[in-house]
C-alpha cells in the first residue's frame, strides 16, 4: 500500500483516478493522457507529467473560479506551459505547491476538497514568480479567447456587423 | 521647394511626432505654405486596419517600447514597463482618444492664483487665458467636429450612458450630457456618422472620429508642402556652436541613422518622449540638455486625477454597446474647497471589453471577489473620473541609462507619487461615482484604480519667466528660439478636462506664430 505521500509517479492510474474524483475536480489522468470524465475535452501531454498538468488546470480555476466556464477553457489557457522549454520550471513549480499541499496535512494540492482550502494554499505563495506567471498569463489566457466572451455576454467585434445603432446600443428597458 | 524634401535641405520645419500637437501642427504649416518634415515612429495605420479586439489592437496601436517606472502610484507596481498607453503610430494618440472635447475653465488656466499656496505643489500660472484661446478654440472644435458646439447636435446616449444619466439627475446633479464630442452625431460632413460600435479605443472604423491619422495628416500631404516619414526614431536634435537647432537625427524605417537639416525644430512625441529627447540630446553647450536652463525639463509630470468606477446591477447593461464616453457630469469640475481639495473632475462614461476588464478591474487581483465581478461583466456599468492633479517638482522624467531601447538609446523612468490633493479628489470622485450606482440599484460598486496613463503632461511646461518653465506663450523654449514644443508637455497645469482639444488648439495657434515669424525672418 502506498503512503499519501508517495511520489505522483508512484501511485496507480486507478489512485490518480480516485484522487482527481476526490478533489471534485473531475479529471481522467492517464499516462500522457488527460480528459474529462464526460469526454467534454482530452489532451495528451507532451512534456508535462498529466498529473503535473491537471494539477495546473486546478490551480488556474482555483486563480480565476467561474463556475459557468468549463474545464476546456482552462485547459486552453495553460496548454501552452506543455512544451520542453517551459516543462521543467512548471513540474518545479507544482512540485512546491504539492509541498505546501502537505505541509498543511494534504496528500497534495489536487487532493484538497475544499476551494477555500486549495486557495488558502495558493495565499501563501502568491508572491511567487511561479504563482505570478501563472496568474498574470491567464489574464490573456483565459479572458482573452474568443469562446470564453459569449459565456460573460460579450459581443467583441461589431464592425462587421454595423455597429449597435440599429441593434440595440439604447435598448436598456428598466430603468 | 516641394515635398519630398531633401536631407540638406535646411529650410524646413522639422516635426517630432503627428499626433494631436505634431499631426496638426504639420497640417497647418503645409496649409500656409510652410515646408514640413514630419517624423513619426510608428507606422500608418488607417480605418481599414483598426481591430475591434482590445489585445490585437494594443499590439497594433500602443507605445510599447522600453521605459522604466518609480513612485507610490500603483501603476508602477502593476505595470511597471507600461506608464503610458498611447500610440505609436501615424496621427499618434489620436486614434486611440475617446473624443472628449472640452475647454479648459476660465480659472484653470491661473491655477496658482485661483488655488493659492498648496504644500508641495508647484503651482504657476499659465502666461495665457481664456479670453486669448477662445478664438483658438473655436477654430480647434470646427477642425474637429466637435459636437454640442457650432451648430453640431450631441450624440445620442447609450445603454451606459443612460444608466450613467438617471443616477447622477438622482442624486441631483444638473450638468448631465452625451457631452462634446470629436465623433460625428450626423452624416452633414465629411466624416461618416458614429454607428454605435463601440471600440473607441481602438481606432475608429468608420472615422466618425476625429483623429489626425485621417484628417489633417493627408490634407497636409496633399498640399505639397508636407512629407511624412513613418518609422523614422529620432535620437537628438543637433545644435551650431551660436545655439541654435540646425536639424535632428534619426534612424528610419530601416535602422539606418539619418541626418535631416531644418530651420526650426517642433518636438511633439508626448510627454514622456519629449523630453526624453531634450535630455539625450545634451551637449558640451547644453550638458543638461536642451532648452534645460531652468531645469524643468522632464519636471512637473502631470496625469490627471483617473480612476474608475464600475457598478454591478441585476439586470443587463451591455456597456460596451456604442461610443466610449459619450456621457459627462461636469458638476463637479468647479473649484470648490468645501469639498476638501482645490480643482475639480469630470466624471465620463467608460467601459472596457472583457479581456481588458480582466486586466484593468482590479490588477493582480484573484479569487471570487475578483471572479464574480467578471461574472456580472454583462451588467455591468462604468464610469472615469478627469481630475487636475497637483504638478510636482519631483514627479518627472528622467534618463535611465541603465536601460536603451531597440536604438541603443537610453530610455525614460517615470517617477510619480500623489499629491495629497490628488488623493482626496479621487477619494471624493470614487464615492460620488458609487452613490451614481447606487442611486439606480446598483447591487455592487467598485472604485476601480487608474489605468497606464493616456493623458501626460506637463514634462516641458509653458511660463512667462524662463527661470520656472521650458517654453513661453507661443511654445517656443525659453532658451533656444528656433526650438519648440508642440504636444500636452507644454502644459502648466492640468485643468480637470480631456487635454486633447487644448493641445489641438495651442497646435493651431503655434503654426500661426510660427509662420508669422518665419515670414518676418525672426527665426
Amino acid at each position: 500500500m502506498m503512503s499519501d505521500t508517495a511520489s505522483p509517479k508512484g501511485l496507480t492510474r486507478r489512485q490518480l483516478l480516485s484522487r482527481a474524483t476526490a478533489a471534485g475536480a473531475s479529471f481522467v489522468v492517464g499516462a500522457g493522457f488527460l480528459a474529462a470524465p464526460d469526454a467534454a475535452w482530452a489532451m495528451e501531454t507532451v512534456a508535462l507529467k498529466p498529473e503535473t498538468m491537471a494539477t495546473l488546470i486546478q490551480m488556474a480555476r482555483d486563480i480565476y473560479p467561474h463556475d459557468k466556464v468549463g474545464d476546456e477553457y482552462y485547459v486552453v489557457a495553460v496548454k501552452g506551459y506543455d512544451n520542453a522549454d517551459a516543462a521543467q520550471g512548471i513540474e518545479a513549480g507544482i512540485a512546491a505547491l504539492n509541498a505546501a499541499a502537505q505541509g498543511k496535512g494534504h496528500a497534495n494540492y489536487l487532493s484538497v476538497g475544499w476551494e477555500r482550502d486549495r486557495v488558502a494554499i495558493l495565499r501563501g505563495m502568491q508572491d511567487s514568480p511561479f504563482f505570478q506567471q501563472i496568474r498574470g498569463n491567464l489574464v490573456t489566457g483565459l479572458y482573452n479567447q474568443k469562446a470564453v466572451w459569449p459565456i460573460f455576454g460579450y459581443e467583441g467585434s461589431s464592425f462587421e456587423m454595423g455597429g449597435y445603432l440599429e441593434r440595440g446600443f439604447d435598448d436598456i428597458n428598466w430603468l | 521647394m516641394a515635398a519630398p524634401f531633401d536631407l540638406n535641405d535646411d529650410s524646413v520645419v522639422v516635426i517630432i511626432g503627428t499626433g494631436a500637437g505634431g499631426g496638426v501642427l504639420a497640417n497647418e504649416l503645409a496649409q500656409k505654405g510652410v515646408g514640413v518634415v514630419a517624423l513619426e515612429a510608428g507606422g500608418r495605420y488607417l480605418p481599414q486596419d483598426y481591430v475591434n479586439d482590445e489585445w490585437e489592437s494594443f499590439g497594433q496601436l500602443a507605445w510599447t517600447d522600453a521605459r522604466t517606472t518609480s513612485g507610490d502610484w500603483r501603476v508602477a507596481k502593476d505595470f511597471s514597463g507600461l506608464p503610458a498607453w498611447i500610440v505609436k503610430a501615424v496621427g499618434g494618440t489620436t486614434t486611440h482618444w475617446a473624443g472628449a472635447s472640452l475647454r479648459f475653465q476660465e480659472h484653470e488656466w491661473k491655477a496658482a492664483t485661483t488655488y493659492g499656496t498648496v504644500q508641495g505643489a508647484n503651482l504657476l500660472d499659465w502666461p495665457i487665458d481664456a479670453a486669448e484661446m477662445d478664438p483658438w478654440y473655436t477654430l480647434a472644435e470646427d477642425k474637429l467636429g466637435v459636437t454640442r458646439t457650432g451648430d453640431r447636435p450631441g450624440l445620442p446616449g447609450n445603454n451606459n450612458y443612460k444608466v450613467f444619466e438617471a443616477g447622477a439627475r438622482a442624486l441631483g446633479y444638473e450638468q448631465v450630457s452625451t457631452g462634446r464630442m470629436a465623433i460625428n452625431s450626423d452624416e452633414s460632413r465629411d466624416r461618416m456618422m458614429c454607428q454605435q460600435t463601440g471600440f473607441c479605443f481602438q481606432g475608429c472604423k468608420w472615422g466618425a472620429k476625429w483623429s489626425a491619422a485621417y484628417t489633417d495628416i493627408p490634407e497636409g500631404e496633399a498640399t505639397g508642402n508636407l512629407e511624412l516619414r513613418e518609422r523614422a526614431h529620432v535620437a537628438r536634435i543637433l545644435h551650431d556652436d551660436t545655439g541654435k537647432v540646425t536639424g535632428v537625427e534619426y534612424f528610419d524605417a530601416e535602422g539606418n541613422l539619418q541626418m535631416q537639416k531644418a530651420r526650426i525644430v517642433c518636438v511633439a512625441g508626448n510627454t514622456f518622449e519629449s523630453p526624453r529627447l531634450l535630455l539625450n540630446s545634451a551637449s558640451s553647450m547644453f550638458p543638461d540638455g536642451l532648452a534645460n536652463s531652468s531645469g524643468q525639463v522632464g519636471r512637473n509630470y502631470m496625469r490627471h486625477v483617473t480612476g474608475s468606477v464600475y457598478a454591478v446591477f441585476d439586470k443587463p447593461v451591455r456597456m460596451w454597446r456604442g461610443t466610449t464616453m459619450a456621457g459627462i457630469v461636469q458638476d463637479e469640475a468647479r473649484h470648490d474647497t468645501s469639498r476638501g481639495f482645490v480643482g475639480g473632475y469630470e466624471l465620463e462614461t467608460l467601459s472596457l471589453g472583457l479581456p481588458f476588464m480582466a486586466a484593468f478591474l482590479d490588477p493582480g487581483a484573484w479569487g471570487r471577489e475578483f471572479t464574480t465581478a467578471l461574472d456580472s461583466y454583462e451588467n455591468m456599468a462604468g464610469m472615469w473620473i478627469v481630475g487636475e492633479d497637483m504638478p510636482q517638482e519631483t514627479n518627472r522624467v528622467t534618463i535611465n541609462s541603465d536601460v536603451t531601447d531597440q536604438w541603443g538609446l537610453s530610455v525614460a523612468n517615470v517617477h510619480f507619487d500623489d499629491h495629497p490633493n490628488d488623493i482626496a479628489m479621487r477619494n471624493h470622485a470614487y464615492k460620488q461615482g458609487q452613490a451614481i450606482y447606487e442611486a439606480v440599484g446598483a447591487t455592487r460598486t467598485m472604485p476601480t484604480p487608474p489605468y497606464p496613463s493616456t493623458h501626460n503632461l506637463g514634462t516641458n511646461r509653458m511660463s512667462a519667466n524662463a527661470r520656472d518653465g521650458v517654453v513661453n506663450r507661443w511654445g517656443q523654449t525659453h532658451d533656444i528660439a528656433n526650438l519648440f514644443v508642440s504636444d500636452g508637455s507644454q502644459f502648466t497645469t492640468g485643468a480637470a478636462e480631456n487635454p486633447t482639444l487644448t493641445i489641438v488648439a495651442l497646435a493651431i495657434r503655434q503654426a500661426d506664430h510660427i509662420a508669422r515669424e518665419m515670414a518676418a525672418q525672426n527665426i
